[in-house]
């Protein structure tokens, strides 16, 4: 007989197709499956197109068995374009955490949304833009500890490309540090 | 024999009479043929195909294959019968695929002779797609199209390579399609070998389909035939041997077309026999096999 | 090995490479491309071969001609691709010509949703070609299955001469999991079939319930094969007395070893009243939903079927001899179910149907079990 549901942490990441969302899914999974040693399922949908539209991907989280394998109920959700926040936002659970790229998404109709310029960010340290979804895991570590920082740097610097590890580490600190500064300034 | 058939051509066939014991023995070629198959065939008395299986027979017999080595692949139809004759590994599969499945089984056995054996409606209506991607790839396939201008084993419907204005079944008014030229679209996709002849020319098949055979490539050789029972009726020509004495007569050598002036050649409404093209070029399985060396050698 | 996030489509390429597999055929479909081109990747760095072919049909024909020529073979779509595949499937099992085909389900009919999940095509890999023939179709939960049950499928289908449809969906194909995949070295399967000539051959030989060994092509057996009904040396016949045996074995050679292809899980609760039966990536939901009714103190019990085709029917009804109603979830409009109401009665099955390209969700299953 199988026991209770183990708890479970439910992540989507949105942005646009090309945004990098679906890898930073696959990267955050395996920090915590192979760098951590949790269980981790990552699902994705793409728009019909292979670029551009919305794309999603999910990471659910727990120390246990993962059975329906995607999120149900938001605990956090990240959105790097206008079009995945107008439809992804709302779907964060009452007290969940929303974060949202605000050098991406202009109109923020969500007072709880923690807001960081992501995309600025991303250009600021690494010159690159395409950056930002690095930036964007590590802001997302930053603030729920859902995998160790030692674990999605292991994960982020393994599945960059040969030649841009340091890049990405950059990106993933800096995004570590706007972390940092969200939760001491106190605006949740 | 279907009944109607016989009485169509007042036929006197006595179904029961097997061939001599000797049979087989007397000839080579004949041991090529199965003898756990019981004869005779299905085709219709007068029938061409059986002259390209003649043909056929001859070629592999020329060239010394072992009978193990060799495989012959049909798809649906009279032609598509063949194999069931033949003491080779043989493969009756679906209407228009026999291409695709001589495909998969030369990639797993590159060192077999495949023969795919196709009728006109079965290589380039349901299978023409087929047709010209095994081409392209140069597949080591030997494709041999037995044209006889209809659907035979369905009854006289229109095929592919119908003469314009010419009846059948399904089309009582005479046929508005233009046909396919089985041996032009071979060479623009690509095949190694082509060549065509017809049934009346058995010699000249014989040697076209040995070339065809020897080729390390994708091989296609036309053999013009007839339908007595369908076309032939419809069309009102005439009995087997009288459609077989007009191959003889609408048809013309290359070396003769070659000859006419630019305009009889513009006219020519005759059947032009030889072999179009004969070139080599990298053949897939042993592209692939390099593929693999190269793999397997580190390459990434 | 090693732990490693792995795609199902990915896990299926390797459980093929690990049956042996040495041929793959195939044309590029939404959600099922992966499978294609891991193993246009892979097959020749362990001398096995990949083309990609003009189409769907013959992507199937190629199969079956590579299994003739003695290579294990596989081919991958989706509901589209799959339906074009129907002809030659019914020419495998005619022929009794080993083959496995994945399909990964997709939202349909027709071109429908290329990226959104179903399983609707449950019905299709059981009658998807015509006339009556046997088949097995197997249903993977998770992407370490998926490869479990992609090497099973080569083993069933070699041992039974039979087509084996990988019938798995697009939330299995494309979610990433954890998994440590076995040394490749440990997964042997038998030779079945016949690789070299020693004495006579019957290549369809009738002994009932027997399943004669295969011969592959240019081993020295001229045989001949053929779609058409054939006696047993393999050529067309139309004798009724040549046909009827023929039918006998054919349609009862799985019937005799259900007990090695019948594949589930239970998960049984003393004195449950509910069930809840799945398969595929509903079989996730159904799993989290029998938690939650458990948790909230409802006597549930779970049954997750691998095997699809032949459907398991003895287990399903003693399961409706156990249990007062079976909550059937799955992503089409009740599939599965009508099996489950062939066996237990329409009265005892509630359906819990999705077929807009979502998942059913785990609440949808726990009202279920409340109604």
């Amino acid at each position: 007989m199988t026991g209770s549901i183990a708890p479970r942490t439910e992540i989507r990441l949105a942005g646009e197709g090309g945004q990098g969302m679906i890898l930073a899914g696959i990267i955050l999974a395996e920090a915590a499956a192979i760098y951590d040693g949790k269980m981790a399922v990552q699902t994705q949908s793409y728009g019909p197109e292979a670029r551009g539209g919305a794309s999603k991907s999910e990471v659910v989280i727990s120390a246990g068995e993962i059975d329906h394998p995607e999120v149900l109920s938001a605990d956090v959700v990240v959105t790097l374009s206008q079009e995945a926040f107008d439809k992804y936002a709302s779907t964060v659970k009452p007290g969940g955490l929303l974060i949202v790229d605000d050098d991406n998404v202009r109109s923020i109709d969500v007072p709880e949304a923690v807001k960081i310029p992501i995309g600025r960010l991303a250009l600021h340290t690494t010159g690159k833009s395409i950056t930002a979804n690095t930036v964007a895991l590590g802001v997302l570590v930053g603030l729920t500890g859902v995998v160790s920082r030692e674990a999605i740097e292991k994960a982020v610097t393994a599945r960059a490309p040969r030649g841009t590890e340091e890049m990405n580490r950059q990106a993933l600190q800096a995004g570590f540090t706007a972390a940092e500064q969200v939760r001491e300034g106190g605006s949740k | 024999m279907n009944d109607h058939i016989r009485e169509a051509h007042g036929l006197e066939v006595d179904e029961g009479q097997l061939p001599a014991e000797d049979w087989f023995e007397r000839s080579e070629t004949l041991q090529k043929l199965r003898r756990n198959k019981k004869f005779p065939t299905i085709w219709c008395s007068g029938c061409g195909i059986g002259v390209v299986m003649g043909a056929l027979i001859r070629a592999i017999d020329h060239l010394g294959l072992k009978n193990d080595d060799v495989a012959l692949v049909a798809g649906i139809g009279c032609s598509a019968r063949m194999p069931i004759y033949m003491d080779y590994n043989t493969l009756h599969t679906t209407h228009g695929r026999a291409l695709a499945f001589a495909t998969g089984l030369k990639i797993a056995r590159p060192d077999m002779k495949v023969i795919a054996i196709m009728g006109d409606g079965d290589a380039l209506a349901i299978g023409g797609n087929h047709f010209i991607h095994a081409a392209r790839r140069n597949m080591g396939i030997t494709a041999i199209v037995i044209n006889n201008s209809i659907y035979g084993m369905t009854g006289g419907q229109y095929s592919p390579t119908t003469p314009l204005n010419s009846r059948a079944t399904t089309a009582p008014y005479g046929n508005i399609e233009p046909p396919f030229p089985i041996c032009d679209l071979a060479v623009a996709a690509g095949a190694s070998y082509v060549a065509r002849s017809t049934v009346y020319h058995a010699l000249e098949l014989d040697k076209f389909i040995s070339e065809a055979i020897s080729k390390d490539g994708f091989s296609m050789v036309e053999a013009v035939s007839y339908c007595h029972t369908t076309y032939g009726r419809i069309n009102k020509l005439g009995t087997a041997a009288d459609m077989m004495r007009a191959l003889k007569d609408t048809s013309i050598s290359q070396t003769a077309y070659g000859n006419l002036s630019p305009e009889e050649k513009t006219n020519n409404t005759k059947i032009v026999r030889g072999n179009f093209v004969n070139i080599d070029r990298p053949q897939y399985t042993n592209s692939y096999s390099s593929l693999i060396t190269r793999i397997q050698g580190g390459e990434q | 090995m090693s732990i490693k996030l792995m795609q199902g489509n990915d896990a299926i390429g390797w459980g093929a490479i690990a049956a042996g597999c040495r041929f793959y055929a195939g044309y590029p479909i939404t959600p099922s491309t992966e499978v294609a081109e891991i193993l246009s990747r892979e097959l020749p760095k362990v001398g096995g071969k990949f083309i990609q072919m003009e189409d769907e049909i013959a992507s199937m024909a190629a199969i079956i001609g590579a299994s003739v020529g003695g290579l294990k073979s596989m081919t991958a779509t989706s509901g589209p691709g799959f339906s074009l595949m129907q002809e030659n499937i019914g020419y495998a099992a005619m022929t009794e010509i080993p083959c496995v085909i994945v399909d990964v389900q997709r939202l349909g009919p027709s071109t429908g949703q290329p990226t959104a999940a179903s399983q609707g095509d449950v019905m299709q890999a059981r009658w998807g070609t015509h006339g009556d023939h046997p088949i097995i179709a197997l249903s993977p939960t998770s992407v370490r299955q998926a490869f479990d049950l992609t090497v099973k499928a080569f083993e069933l289908s070699e041992k039974y001469r039979t087509p084996v449809i990988l019938l798995t969906d697009e939330i299995i194909g494309h979610m990433r999991e954890p998994v440590d995949l076995p040394d490749f070295k440990t997964i042997q399967l038998p030779e079945y079939r016949l690789t070299k000539k020693d004495g006579e051959y019957i290549p369809y030989r009738n002994e009932p319930g027997d399943v004669p060994p295969l011969a592959n092509f240019g081993v020295g057996y001229r045989y001949h094969i053929t779609a058409l009904f054939h006696d047993q040396q393999g050529f067309s016949t139309q004798r009724v007395d040549e046909i009827d045996p023929w039918l006998e074995r054919f349609n009862s050679k799985l019937d005799k070893h259900l007990d090695d292809i019948l594949m589930l899980e239970e998960d049984r609760m003393p004195g449950a009243q509910l069930a809840i039966l799945s398969y595929g990536a509903s079989a996730r939901t159904s799993r989290h939903a029998m938690k939650l009714a458990r948790a909230r103190g409802q006597k549930v019990d779970l049954m997750t079927l691998l095997t699809i085709w032949p459907f398991p029917e003895a287990q399903v009804e003693a399961l409706g001899e156990r249990v007062d109603r079976i909550i059937v979830p799955e992503m089409n409009l009740g599939q599965l179910a009508y099996e489950v109401e062939r066996m237990v009665g329409r009265k005892k099955v509630k359906r819990v149907t999705r077929a807009n390209g979502e998942m059913v969700t785990p609440q949808m299953v726990l009202d279920a079990l409340e109604g």
